[in-house]
């Protein structure tokens, strides 16, 4: 069954720009974990947000499963954590927002601070935090309203490597123990081969190579030492290098002419 | 402890030893009659002569505070109500906010006359004077606050479509909040002149007194009352950062300005 299904999608911001996507076209079953992986100015965070709502395509239809529409949650690039908040108020606002506010949400916001290493920085606000730490701040507060689909903008790109992991593994962990689906956005193909079941690989000319097999199924940061993971990574280095090299050719025609 | 008062020697120590040294030097010049008493009374003759007038002196500065105290709050309760409709209602805001800017320009001293013929002589006439000058501050500073909301927090708050109200009490106030006090504290600076050129025209306070000394050639009271006047304003600024500190002192973002 599937979640979401995308039909000849394009974005253009002003008429006389290039539109985004070209007619981009995918369905997300249900139970894959999309990531979006691609050059700057590709348009992945734009994807991302269309898949959300926040924009409106030019031309073509993102139809999302009538039953998930309402249990889609999303973690911007930044933060965005409310600045006069506490980080616990933070992880409450959107249940507050939804009058879902109770002292049993007050638990969860309180267990899954606990679960990334904040739990004992309920009342710092964010200004007290490191960059790293209100990173995670808005992943719980994106995780509190317990999504189905939750959309990822690069969420681990400002935190330190041994985060990183405990974080891709918790992403991993709520797969697999809540149906948790999830699409992201990242610029390491190592992580897209390690949190993804597909990879959709954009680049510049609004083309989309979608990557619909990546092997494996059981994953661990063990995993990422394996010379299986590194071949996959590498084979998916090269496509990516192949990508770039014949949009910088379409570029330099294009500048030519 | 031994840091509190070694940052008050940084911080005020400075600004004490100078105006010991201007008192000083006055003194001096008034003591060896480089200028004539009568001219420029001399700190000490100052002080003796607040301290004879005290009764006097202490129920003018308390008339005088009354009504800066009137015209402030209904400042602060109008301008922040007018700014919060102006803000929610567009049309409102350019049908009366480039009156209100006119309005501003026009010197209190000029309108004073007019609010002795609505008021009459004493208070309430004092009163409006302290307000006029005191609300545009508040109101413009609100709507700016209520403007500057961050639009990525915006972005945030509608992912969990927020009714009007819960954006206007949950994110815009919060965010006015520091421009609100900045306002406030201009305005009580003004609120003083207002009151103070309010009682030339219409009696009363410490205006009253310090033209009654003028008409005298009290020097020594007009400074009494100028004096006093100053310690007014800077026990109001300071009263209000006392308020706003307990106020928010679990919140210490809405404290910044």
């Amino acid at each position: 069954m599937s979640s979401i299904e995308v039909q000849q999608l394009e974005k253009s911001f002003s008429s006389d720009a290039q539109a985004l996507f070209a007619g981009l076209s995918f369905t997300l079953d249900s139970d894959e974990c999309l990531c979006l992986l691609g050059p700057s100015g590709c348009g992945k965070t734009t994807l991302l947000r269309l898949l959300m709502g926040l924009e409106q395509p030019s031309s073509g239809t993102i139809h999302v499963d009538p039953a998930l529409d309402a249990k889609m949650s999303y973690v911007f690039q930044e933060p965005r954590l409310v600045p006069w908040r506490t980080c616990l108020e933070n992880v409450l606002l959107p249940l507050e927002l939804t009058a879902e506010n109770n002292p049993a949400a007050r638990d969860r916001a309180v267990e899954l601070l606990q679960k990334i290493g904040l739990g004992d920085r309920l009342e710092h606000f964010p200004d007290q935090l490191s960059g790293g730490m209100q990173m995670r701040v808005a992943l719980a507060r994106a995780l509190i309203t317990q999504p189905k689909i939750i959309l990822l903008d690069e969420p681990f790109a400002a935190l330190d490597e041994r985060t990183r992991f405990h974080m891709q593994d918790l992403l991993l962990e709520l797969k697999a123990r809540l149906q948790l689906q999830y699409i992201f956005v990242t610029h390491s193909i190592s992580e897209a081969v390690y949190l993804s079941d597909r990879i959709l690989l954009l680049d510049n000319t609004g083309a989309a190579r979608d990557i619909r097999s990546v092997p494996f199924r059981e994953r661990n940061q063990h995993l990422k030492l394996t010379p299986a993971f590194n071949d996959v990574v590498k084979e998916y280095s090269s496509l990516f290098s192949d990508m770039e090299d014949s949009m910088k050719k379409s570029n330099a025609a294009q500048s030519k002419q | 402890m031994i840091t509190t008062i070694r940052l008050w020697i940084e911080d005020k120590l400075p600004a004490w030893i100078f105006l010991a040294g201007l008192l000083s030097i006055w003194q001096l010049i008034v003591a060896q009659k480089w200028v004539a008493s009568y001219l420029l009374p001399s700190p000490l003759q100052i002080f003796d002569t607040t301290l004879e007038m005290w009764p006097d002196i202490f129920a003018a500065t308390l008339s005088t505070a009354q009504s800066i105290l009137w015209g402030l709050g209904l400042s602060l309760i109008i301008g922040v109500s007018s700014a919060l409709i102006f803000f929610s209602i567009p049309i409102a805001r350019r049908a009366v906010l480039p009156f209100c800017i006119f309005f501003q320009t026009v010197p209190i001293i000029a309108i004073a006359p007019l609010l002795v013929i609505w008021f009459g002589y004493g208070q309430p006439t004092v009163n409006a004077s302290a307000f006029i000058v005191s609300l545009f501050p508040i109101l413009a500073n609100t709507l700016t606050g209520l403007q500057e909301t961050d639009p990525q927090l915006k972005e945030l708050f509608r992912l969990y479509k927020p009714s009007r109200w819960q954006l206007v009490f949950k994110l815009q106030i919060p965010s006015a909040i520091p421009y609100i006090i900045t306002g406030i504290k201009i305005s009580a600076g003004l609120a003083v002149v207002g009151a103070i050129v309010g009682e030339f025209i219409a009696g009363g306070g410490l205006g009253s007194l310090i033209d009654a000394a003028r008409t005298q050639q009290r020097v020594d009271l007009v400074f009494s009352g100028v004096f006093m006047s100053s310690g007014l304003a800077l026990s109001l600024v300071y009263t209000i950062n006392l308020v706003t500190g307990l106020l928010f002192r679990h919140r210490p973002y809405l404290r910044k300005q």
